[in-house]
């Protein structure tokens, strides 16, 4: 009997505390990123932005504050052991992590009604948070926050192309009319297939993948996250652009890219891409 | 490529004086205004005088009269009210991502600040005083005191000028080749 029960309190904590350290600083490999952007970046205004946004990200942990004043929506990658019991509905006490988290950090309120607008005032509401969950072995529970601001997020773009169409010339195509808006660099993830939801969900977990790959902190993450030849060559292609950080002219229009593919309907081709702003924030807690 | 050091409200020699990819550092009163303001201001007018102003696209977030994060918003959303904001006298607007140059000729600029940088922006605004509070934190109109905000780059100017146009225009050429 290897089952080992996991208690509301703790998942209550372990989403507060993933959420406040995502809010308040960003992923070594993301500085990383960033840092090796500088070192390559031609233009020097490009540098200066660069620079400028390392310098906020280490005032924002001296401060415990949040980076960017979008603190966005609380979304969770949560993955699960298979030998856990949960007597407790898991989307409540992430809620009330979340609602913690905002008392607390404090977050901006943003969690509104699509149609009155009106603001919940805690960051939580039907849909929210929103909770992707995967199942891996053991008997662990890996909570990431990845808070998801409106920026990146309103750019993001779904097309059901033609399967006579070129997939890669509209992403790049889309990427160069709507990257200014979503506080390039970038970091792009792609749902290739699929059905229409299916590949918006697919570019949603290229990102969450990319960064789990990255920081390697929950079991069964492989550790580092490197693209492959195919995502090389179109993150190489979106870079030649020249779009740049904020959209006022560099050589780094995006950071990372990763593409997540399913088989389609012969009659369809669905391309999704999900922006990630170059604060790519997220935080994993695990509770063992 | 000039550094200038200016302080709000504005004059039109002030701002006719900067060119696109100009750098601005500016103090003074800042007023953020984002979605809820803009559509309230037009149906029912702006509280303060806007002559001379600088208006920040900005939602921050704020505890106990204290800005704590406060990076610009993107202005795309904005732009169905430019040309009546420009109108009530506004001098500079300050956000992130860019609007169309062609409201701004003659009379104003838009200035970029740094996207996702809240936290190093909170440090360079005060506040003075709130409007339009009911419609919550990110909503309300702010009235700051901004010292040395920035570094800003002009990015729309008043001649014509503007970066994000250059930029776009270089994207479609690379992608022709």
């Amino acid at each position: 009997m290897t089952d080992r029960e996991v208690q509301r309190g703790e998942v209550v904590q372990a989403a507060m505390s993933a959420l406040q350290r995502a809010e308040t600083s960003l992923p070594a490999w993301v500085l990383q990123r960033i840092e090796q952007a500088i070192e390559v970046e031609s233009r020097p205004v490009a540098r200066h932005h660069l620079q400028f946004m390392l310098d906020n990200v280490r005032l924002a942990e001296e401060g415990l504050i949040p980076l960017c004043q979008d603190t966005g929506l609380p979304i969770f990658h949560v993955r699960m052991g298979r030998e856990l019991k949960l007597n407790f509905p898991l989307g409540e006490a992430v809620a009330e992590g979340v609602q913690a988290a905002t008392r607390r950090i404090p977050l901006r309120p943003n969690a509104v009604h699509p149609l009155t607008r009106k603001n919940s005032g805690d960051n939580t509401g039907p849909g929210m948070p929103d909770m992707i969950i995967d199942y891996m072995d053991g008997c662990s529970l890996a909570l990431t926050a990845f808070p998801k601001g409106a920026g990146s997020e309103n750019m993001s773009f779904l097309g059901m192309l033609n399967p006579a169409d070129d997939p890669l010339e509209f992403i790049v195509k889309s990427v160069a009319e709507r990257a200014a808006n979503a506080c390039p660099p970038l970091f792009l993830g792609i749902g290739l297939g699929g059905t229409f939801d299916l590949a918006a969900r697919l570019a949603k977990r290229a990102l969450l993948n990319m960064n789990a790959a990255a920081t390697g902190c929950a079991p069964g993450d492989s550790s580092g996250f490197s693209e492959d030849n195919e995502e090389l060559a179109l993150l190489q292609r979106i870079n030649r652009l020249g779009i740049g950080p904020m959209g006022l002219g560099g050589d780094t229009t995006a950071l990372g890219l990763k593409i997540e593919r399913a088989y389609c309907h012969t009659a369809s081709l669905p391309v999704a891409v999900n922006f990630q702003c170059w604060a790519n924030r997220s935080a994993t807690e695990v509770i063992r | 490529m000039k550094e200038h050091h200016l302080r709000a409200p504005l004059s039109l020699e002030d701002v006719l004086a900067l060119s696109a990819g100009d750098i601005v550092f500016l103090s003074g009163t800042v007023f953020t205004a984002r979605d809820k303001a803009h559509a309230l201001m037009r149906r029912e007018g702006c509280p303060v005088s806007l002559e001379g102003a600088a208006l920040y696209h900005c939602g921050p977030l704020i505890r106990e009269g204290r800005v704590l994060s406060a990076g610009p918003t993107t202005s795309g959303r904005l732009d169905r009210y430019t040309d009546e904001i420009l109108g009530l006298g506004v001098r500079a607007v300050i956000g992130k991502g860019g609007l169309p140059a062609a409201p701004f000729l003659g009379r104003a600029v838009y200035l970029a600040y740094p996207g996702g940088c809240g936290a190093a922006a909170a440090r360079q605004l005060n506040v003075l005083g709130v409007h339009l509070k009911e419609l919550g934190m990110a909503e309300s109109l702010w009235q700051f005191e901004a010292v040395e905000m920035g570094p800003m780059i002009v990015a729309v100017d008043a001649h014509g000028g503007d970066l994000y146009r250059d930029v776009r225009e270089s994207a479609q050429k690379t992608m022709a080749l």
